[in-house]
């Protein structure tokens, strides 16, 4: 009936081609063929469910492949949920989007949940939230069909500005970005999801309060990231919890469009602090990632100017303790900056250490930097004094061999 | 068996969206000639009292559309006055933007057809926006919460024909992701900065300000040497910084302010900008992805190809062009101004 309508079933999920069928055979029951006025008429009809739902009701969406040319905008609503009939059987399509920059937009709203269903190949971002407290999502996957790529949009889950997030069961595929992305918000916890062939799996930008747990986040180019950035409205995150998560082979090659600051990550990457203070990271398997296990630097590694003055950029009050790395006997990237400084600068050959610290301190503060790692299984570590051309690289864990107290569990008020 | 039940579920289930959204609060009408704002066939847009048309000094670039605006303001009430933002006007206040396109723009006689009208309606809990679609025949404009895709041809002032194949009507939350500050609508255009300039009004040629203020329909006018002016971005005697900033101020600004949407962004690009960073000069961009074009800064001084800001102007790609919604096609002019701007920046 419609070649690429099927041609995308094949492609993208390791769905049930029969269901698909039904559907065009139910539109070519009622006297539709899939043309662009029946595209437009399944637009308006859930774009009017999106401005026209009440408090406490649900917009329920069918099995089927729909086949969307606009953004899908939600603004303005309280107790709201959107239910597919789940991920692998309800599938927004977006390949011929024609107008906005996300999938699905919820702005300004209250205690939303989002289950059960698939945001595809949106032109930009898949599912941003703005301006919300309470956004939930649970089962949903977020994916861009083919090769990763850089025309792929940026992010997958994109809350920003929101205030108790909540992405559970969820997964990530294919974002030229990130394909989880909390950024500029506070209380958040990211747990039981999957990130795969994003540039960065989950990254939690400029935020408070934030438990990231028993995610699995595999072949991407860095699979967990937390960083504080300059020149934002939130400036400082921080108060981020790291652990059980399973966090592997993160080799893929970097698709990122340049300009972004995640195009700067070097392929190898398991986990990466930036600039962020109070960050505990621990029991998580951090396996097979062949350039950074974790990384902790502070924003001058970027080589960016940084002309906000209120941004502090060196990490601080990071706790590193009770993880697994292991790394198969290979060399780090070659590939962008951080290769080259693999390369030419740091030699490890292929005896690179799990855990690197840049070694830039901050100089004008008499309080001593706390960076502490602690109790890890094959704690290798190497401090590359990067501020002072790697002069001085040390693989001695002896100045951060302490302890910093726990940090308290994110507590979600009123979830949903 | 369990296929029919699916099928007939679909069905129903389709049936019940297309009959969504007839459910907004009832006062507001379904047709756009039941408010009475204009006289005689309507298509003329005549206006009736009370009802007052104005223009802007530089206007926000809709896919090359003509706009025809009017204020409402309910009898003895007045806006007024302030020298940064839109003016407070008085609940009851209807701004109406209509939309359209010539013909033929060489001989505006020949006809126009009107698209959409836009309203903003000064509630006593705020804004409201809404969308209104006019029939071919053009006799009225009906409610579309959900908004609408139109094809629209016409030939431009050398001739030739044009085409928008996918003009796009927004829908209300698409009013207002443009139309917000904070956390509620705003107009946009009618600031004293847009408005201190003249009008062609049929009892002779006088700047708007002034004859609203006559009209007592403002108050708190200053003497005019006071009131803020925002450049005419066509107007070649003014300096290429004031075009450009007036552009860029009506089609990036509302959204692109410390209050507005894209304040994540950390690109401000309203009038009242003055850091340099903040206005994208050698500034990283934070979430642009694609949107980047590989490029590293939004303004690179005297290079607009290496500058994100161009890249996302010349783009049609909803996941790249900027502005996100309210255009399909390029501003070719406006992009030309903004390159222009870049090239004779100074390097800081």
């Amino acid at each position: 009936m419609n070649l690429p309508l099927t041609k995308l079933i094949g492609e993208l999920l390791n769905r049930n081609v029969k269901m698909k069928h039904y559907y065009l055979l139910a539109l070519g029951g009622i006297g539709f063929c899939w043309t662009a006025s029946a595209q437009q008429d399944v637009q308006k009809a859930l774009q009017n469910q999106f401005i026209t739902v009440q408090p406490g009701d649900t917009i329920a969406i069918t099995a089927g492949i729909f086949e969307l040319e606009g953004t899908l905008w939600m603004d303005d609503k309280q107790n709201v949920v959107i239910r597919g009939q789940g991920k692998d059987r309800t599938v927004l399509s977006f390949k011929n989007q024609r107008s906005g920059a996300e999938g699905i937009k919820i702005t300004n709203s209250r205690n939303i949940i989002v289950e059960e269903l698939t945001v595809l190949d949106a032109k930009g971002d898949a599912i941003k939230v703005q301006q919300t407290e309470n956004i939930t999502f649970r089962h949903v996957k977020t994916a861009w069909s083919g090769k990763p790529k850089k025309t792929n949009g940026a992010y997958g889950f994109y809350p920003v500005n929101c205030k108790g997030v909540t992405i559970e069961y969820s997964e990530s595929v294919g974002a030229s970005d990130a394909g989880i992305y909390v950024g500029q918000s506070q209380d958040i916890v990211v747990r039981y999801c999957k990130a795969w062939h994003n540039v960065a799996g989950i990254e939690i930008e400029n935020s408070l309060y934030a438990d990231v747990h028993d995610n699995e986040v595999f072949n991407n180019t860095g699979g967990i990231l937390v960083f504080d950035l300059p020149d934002l409205i939130q400036k400082k995150g921080g108060f981020v919890r790291v652990f059980n998560n399973h966090i592997h082979e993160n080799n893929h090659i970097n698709f990122a469009p340049k300009g972004n600051i995640v195009a700067k990550v070097p392929q190898g990457t398991g986990l990466l602090i930036l600039a962020t203070n109070n960050v505990e990271v621990f029991q998580n398997r951090i396996v097979n990632n062949i350039s950074v296990g974790a990384g902790i630097m502070s924003y001058y590694m970027t080589e960016e100017p940084i002309k906000d003055k209120e941004y502090y950029p060196y990490p601080d009050k990071i706790h590193i303790h009770d993880n697994y790395f292991e790394r198969p006997p290979v060399r780090a990237t070659s590939k962008g900056r951080l290769g080259m400084m693999f390369r030419l600068k740091l030699k490890f050959g292929i005896d690179v250490p799990h855990i690197l610290f840049d070694g830039i301190s901050d100089a004008q503060r008499s309080e001593k930097m706390q960076i502490c790692i602690r109790n890890n299984t094959n704690q290798t570590f190497a401090n590359l004094d990067a501020g002072n051309d790697f002069k001085n690289v040390s693989r001695s864990l002896e100045n951060f061999d302490c302890e910093l107290p726990s940090l308290q569990p994110v507590i979600m008020k009123n979830a949903r | 068996m369990k296929n029919y039940w699916l099928i007939i579920g679909t069905i129903i289930w389709f049936f019940t969206l297309l009959g969504a959204g007839k459910s907004l609060p009832k006062k507001y009408k379904n047709r756009l000639s039941e408010y009475g704002f204009f006289t005689g066939e309507i298509a003329q847009l005549q206006p009736a009292t009370n009802v007052l048309p104005y223009q802007l000094n530089t206007p926000l670039f809709t896919d090359y559309a003509h706009k025809q605006r009017f204020v409402y303001i309910p009898e003895g009430k007045q806006a007024v006055y302030n020298d940064s933002s839109v003016l407070a006007f008085p609940i009851g206040t209807v701004l109406i933007k209509n939309f359209f396109y010539y013909h033929d723009e060489r001989k505006p006689e020949k006809g126009r057809r009107i698209l959409e009208t836009r309203l903003l309606i000064r509630e006593e809990s705020g804004w409201i926006a809404l969308p209104y679609v006019w029939n071919d025949e053009q006799t009225d404009a009906f409610l579309e919460p959900a908004g609408e895709v139109k094809s629209v041809t016409w030939r431009d002032l050398n001739g030739v024909r044009q085409t928008i194949s996918h003009y796009q009507i927004p829908n209300i939350n698409q009013c207002k992701g443009c139309h917000i500050a904070g956390k509620t609508i705003t107009p946009i255009g009618p600031s004293a900065r847009q408005l201190n300039g003249v009008y062609p009004y049929q009892k002779g040629t006088e700047n708007q300000l002034i004859q609203l203020a006559r009209l007592q329909k403002l108050s708190g006018l200053p003497d005019l040497a006071k009131v803020p002016r925002l450049a005419n971005w066509q107007d070649a005697s003014a300096s290429i910084d004031a075009r450009a900033r007036a552009w860029l101020d009506i089609n990036c600004g509302h959204c692109h302010n410390p209050k507005g949407p894209a304040s994540t962004s950390g690109l401000m690009l309203d009038i009242h900008t003055q850091h340099p960073s903040a206005l994208g000069i050698m500034k990283t961009p934070v979430a642009a992805g694609k949107g980047s074009g590989g490029l590293l800064y939004d303004i690179v001084p005297q290079h607009p190809d290496k500058s994100i800001l161009v890249y996302r102007l010349q783009s049609t790609d909803p996941g790249i062009m900027m502005p996100e919604i309210g255009r399909t096609v390029v501003d070719k002019e406006g992009l030309a101004l903004i390159r222009e701007w870049i090239k004779q920046m100074p390097t800081p």
